[in-house]
């Protein structure tokens, strides 16, 4: 064979170089992949495996009753009912912060793109400007101007606070779709006699659907996994999930039960990777949107 | 000339006519902005002015609106805590940026040699990116915990002497959230760059097999100065995340052992909310936030207002 | 002098085979050039002798070596692409020197070859620019010059005129064609869908059309003696006029009819042997109607004129339908003239109605 007459395929041999290539990305998938395994493995042992076994095993007795405990009866400070209030709180913060996020993101997006008004565009240079601020230069006041109304530490705050640092990625995300769309679709509509409200409504929302699944990927993984906010906003009965994560981390007297903790963990990670899974190339396509900051 | 100047006498004395008539058109674009405007004049300028002008004053539970000068930003200076915080703000952000780089950077070449199951590799590489910062710190803390995590482990694959204690070390600590960060950023890099070097001209890679460069070589030479948007893109992610570093250091080590992973953002909100110093946490406040214009700043400078002096 | 021939081979994308045994010869500095619609194959075959694609079965010879398992670079070839794939921020010095610095050529080697290329393509005064400084036609005069440098026996181009606007277009064609002629032994093989380029440029053009060679010839063979109905369509501008019809026998030798159209065929020569009513298409070139006072097809009426400058194509139809015609360009006649036609049965071709191939 060796001396035969170069002729069709060219003979591929697994090069040392093909083999490298893959050692190094399964090494790295390794790597990437152990939080996560030794999160799922821990979550189902009981104590004593944990104590006595190897982190990386198997559980020999499987057990869910972390799961549960996790859910239901974990202390989170003062009170035990599990990392479940957490969730729904999540829940109930998520919901109206992502609609009324993407509503106003949209809006914005709209009347800068298409239509001229005056001023507008030192508007959304300060509000880019602003999204690399850091948080805690608005914090403090923000919570005396919350205080003073009388919303402060209510599921409301907490909510009107996502919207307000939801701003500038959404309204540069729309705004930069709708910069994208042909112009004369618009002037189209405006020799039609659409108004302002009409063409966004009829023409522009209509056609939104990805940009919106886009801005709705971003804003639920994005608010689901807040906690600088949650914790400063929201107040005792609202705690968000990942806040409640943390107090069952640390907050645990007497001896800490992995168990729990990992199971917890994996519950608070729940959401963000469901949405990661679904939503596959989109979620690189949302990152990388909401990336183009300038 | 005639039939130039009639249009022109026209438009002129139209003019106010139709100003009048586009404002009116435009009205509902002006007012479905203005909730918008409120919140940049109130939040994003109001807010702002009103950190710095605290981090002036004597305040400490509540706000005072005194004038103590610059005593506030002596005593910054002075204090370890933030002195820590600072130092490792700089080993975070040097290290977490370079290496979710070059890692990133890695891993999309290496995705991008034709391998079988590249998406299943993506996927893996990207998806801590999704999870929060706090489920990350927990789940390293646990890994990465002397008595029953590495550490662990490897003793009892029978190294007895094995040791990695970095999470309870005093010098170490700051680099266990480094691999944190790392583990959850990198992902990104690497998404983004992939997608920038999909968008490579095949028939450049033709040129260069023609040429006969070795891919190695067309990576570092041809392909990588193509990618510079798309790294510029990634560093400027990246350096917000590492503005941002608060959940991350709280979760995993809440600042200590000691003081060891003390973070500006962490100092700030320790001393406007639970230590009662409003004063030093608006003047740290105040720091980050110069050091965040002063990074920013010529990469504005570069993209936006240097281009307009230069013909297109 | 290289000599180049691809012997049988078939080229295997996921599930789909092309070219199933193609084989094709080239000769020793021969213009050769590859010319079909968009997907007909012609770039991957380009791509193939490059050896920038693999084949599945068959050889490819180069310069009397068998190089179907060689890599690009050992196959002794420069190539020329569409969007110049110039090396963004390498200067055009670096941009022309890479590829020999990787083989290790020495310095002053590379620096006189450099030299020579940028002299021969005129672009010495932009040796250190950048390539996003140059304009459309100087990064294809680079692109040439990356190739020039590597000293190959055989040059290959795909499509390399197609992003540049026409008079770009035909300044760079004929620098190429004086580029062959100077280089004397190089043999280059051309990749267009562009059929002036095809004409002016080649030896011999290989018309092809879904992933099959159609014909090989000469320019005027493939003008003149078009072997197909695909080919005869292709290849002119206006496109060839055809006349669906009959060949009858009325002793004196095979005579068309298409309607009142009648043609005696003596002057053309049949390349088979035609039975008398056979389906035929007559395949006649616009400039090949002649019009006439006493014509072999009278009544037609001009329907629209279309004049050109040098020419002028005049659109007349009859009862059967409608011809172009293209006549001098000072000819005077105007929408609804009458007018004769006159054609020479030496000039048309005939092809077979079903298969499409020449009788």
């Amino acid at each position: 064979m060796s001396t035969a007459i170069p002729q069709g395929r060219r003979p591929r041999h697994l090069t040392i170089g093909r083999i490298g290539v893959y050692a190094f990305l399964i090494t790295a998938a390794l790597f990437f992949m152990l939080p996560l395994w030794i999160m799922l493995v821990t979550s189902l042992k009981p104590m004593d495996e944990i104590r006595l076994g190897n982190i990386l095993a198997l559980p020999v007795n499987l057990t869910f009753e972390a799961w549960t405990k996790a859910w239901s009866s974990a202390c989170t400070g003062l009170e035990c009912n599990g990392i479940s209030v957490g969730f729904w709180n999540s829940v109930r913060i998520l919901i109206p912060s992502v609609i009324l996020s993407i509503t106003a993101g949209a809006i914005n997006g709209y009347a800068l793109s298409l239509w001229r008004v005056r001023g507008a565009n030192v508007i959304f240079g300060i509000l880019l400007l602003g999204a690399f601020i850091p948080y805690q230069v608005f914090l403090y006041p923000l919570v005396r101007i919350f205080s003073t109304t009388g919303i402060y530490n209510s599921l409301l705050c907490i909510i009107i606070v996502h919207v307000i640092f939801g701003l500038p990625t959404m309204t540069l995300l729309f705004r930069n779709y709708y910069a994208g769309l042909p112009i004369e679709l618009f002037k189209a509509a405006r020799i039609d006699g659409g108004g302002f409200w009409t063409i966004f409504f009829r023409v522009m929302l209509p056609m939104s659907t990805p940009i919106i699944v886009v801005a709705a990927i971003l804003q639920v993984t994005g608010i689901w996994n807040d906690f600088i906010f949650g914790l400063t906003f929201a107040g005792r009965e609202n705690l968000p999930m990942t806040v409640q994560l943390n107090n069952i981390v640390h907050s645990t007297q007497g001896e800490r039960a992995y168990n729990v903790d990992m199971a917890a963990t994996m519950l608070a990670a729940l959401v963000p990777l469901v949405v990661y899974f679904v939503s596959g190339r989109w979620f690189v396509r949302g990152i990388a949107a909401g990336a183009v900051k300038g | 000339m005639a039939i130039v100047s009639i249009p022109t006498a026209v438009a002129t004395s139209e003019r106010p006519v139709k100003n009048r008539r586009i404002n009116r058109t435009r009205l509902p674009a002006a007012l479905a902005l203005l909730p918008t405007a409120l919140i940049v004049l109130v939040v994003y300028i109001g807010c702002m002015l009103w950190t710095v002008r605290l981090s002036f004053t004597s305040s400490t539970l509540l706000p005072k609106l005194d004038w103590v000068g610059f005593a506030q930003y002596s005593r910054l200076f002075m204090n370890d805590r933030f002195l820590v915080s600072a130092e490792n703000i700089l080993i975070f952000g040097v290290l977490f940026i370079s290496g979710c780089l070059i890692l990133g950077f890695m891993l999309a070449v290496f995705i991008d040699q034709n391998v079988r199951a590249e998406g299943v590799f993506r996927t893996i590489f990207l998806y801590p990116y999704a999870m929060s910062f706090v489920v990350t710190g927990v789940a390293w803390q646990w890994f990465l915990n002397p008595g029953l995590g590495l550490q662990k482990l490897v003793r009892d694959m029978g190294f007895e002497n094995f040791t990695f204690d970095w999470l309870v070390n005093q010098q170490m600590a700051i680099y266990t959230i480094v691999i944190a960060g790392l583990w959850h950023g990198a992902g990104l890099t690497m998404a983004i760059l992939l997608a920038g070097l999909r968008g490579v001209d095949s028939e450049l890679w033709k040129a260069a097999r023609i040429d006969g460069i070795p891919t190695w070589r067309v990576y570092l030479s041809i392909v990588l100065p193509l990618l510079r948007p798309m790294v510029v893109t990634a560093t400027v992610l990246l350096a917000t995340g590492v503005v941002k570093l608060y959940d991350l250091v709280v979760a995993m080590t809440l600042g200590g052992p000691g003081i060891a992973t003390e973070v500006p953002a962490k100092f700030v909100m320790d001393h406007l909310f639970e230590r009662n110093n409003i004063a030093l946490g608006t003047a740290a406040a105040t720091v980050m936030l110069i050091t965040v214009v002063a990074i920013l700043a010529p990469w504005i400078y570069a993209k936006y207002v240097r281009p307009q002096g230069r013909p297109a | 002098m290289s000599t180049v021939s691809v012997r049988d081979i078939t080229v295997a994308f996921e599930a789909v085979r092309v070219f199933n045994g193609l084989s094709l010869d080239f000769e020793a500095g021969e213009f050769i050039v590859l010319l079909g619609p968009s997907g007909c194959g012609k770039s991957t075959l380009l791509n193939a002798i490059a050896g920038l694609l693999d084949i599945s079965e068959g050889q490819i010879w180069i310069g009397g070596q068998n190089v179907t398992w060689e890599e690009p670079k050992d196959r002794g070839i420069a190539m020329v692409f569409q969007s110049y794939a110039l090396y963004p921020r390498m200067s055009v010095r670096e941009n022309m020197s890479f590829g020999l610095k990787m083989a290790k050529t020495p310095k002053p080697e590379i620096e006189k070859r450099v030299k020579q290329a940028a002299e021969l393509l005129q672009i010495t005064h932009l040796l250190d620019r950048r390539p996003d400084q140059l304009s459309g036609g100087q990064r294809q005069r680079v692109a040439i010059g990356r190739a020039l440098v590597r000293d190959a026996a055989v040059f290959l181009f795909d499509e390399p005129l197609s992003n540049l606007d026409a008079q770009l277009r035909n300044e760079l064609r004929v620098e190429i064609k004086r580029l062959h002629a100077r280089l004397g032994k190089t043999t280059m093989i051309y990749v267009t869908h562009d059929q002036i380029e095809a004409m002016t440029l080649a030896d011999r053009i290989v018309v092809m059309k879904d992933q099959m060679i159609q014909q090989v010839g000469s320019p005027a063979e493939i003008y003149h003696r078009p072997a197909n109905m695909f080919v005869a369509g292709f290849v002119g501008s206006p496109q060839m006029n055809f006349i669906k019809g009959r060949l009858e026998d009325t002793g004196s030798g095979p005579i068309f009819v298409s309607g009142q159209r009648r043609l005696p065929l003596h002057g053309y020569t049949f390349t088979g042997s035609p039975s008398p009513g056979q389906e035929v298409v007559l395949g006649v070139r616009p400039e090949h109607l002649k019009i006439v006072e006493l014509g072999a097809w009278p009544g037609f009426s001009v329907d629209i004129i279309e004049p050109m400058g040098a020419d002028t194509v005049i659109w007349c139809s009859d009862r059967e339908g409608s011809l172009q015609v293209r006549t001098s360009g000072d000819i005077r006649l105007s929408a609804g003239d009458h007018l004769n036609l006159g054609i020479d049965a030496a000039q048309i071709s005939l092809f077979d109605a079903e298969s499409g191939q020449r009788l």
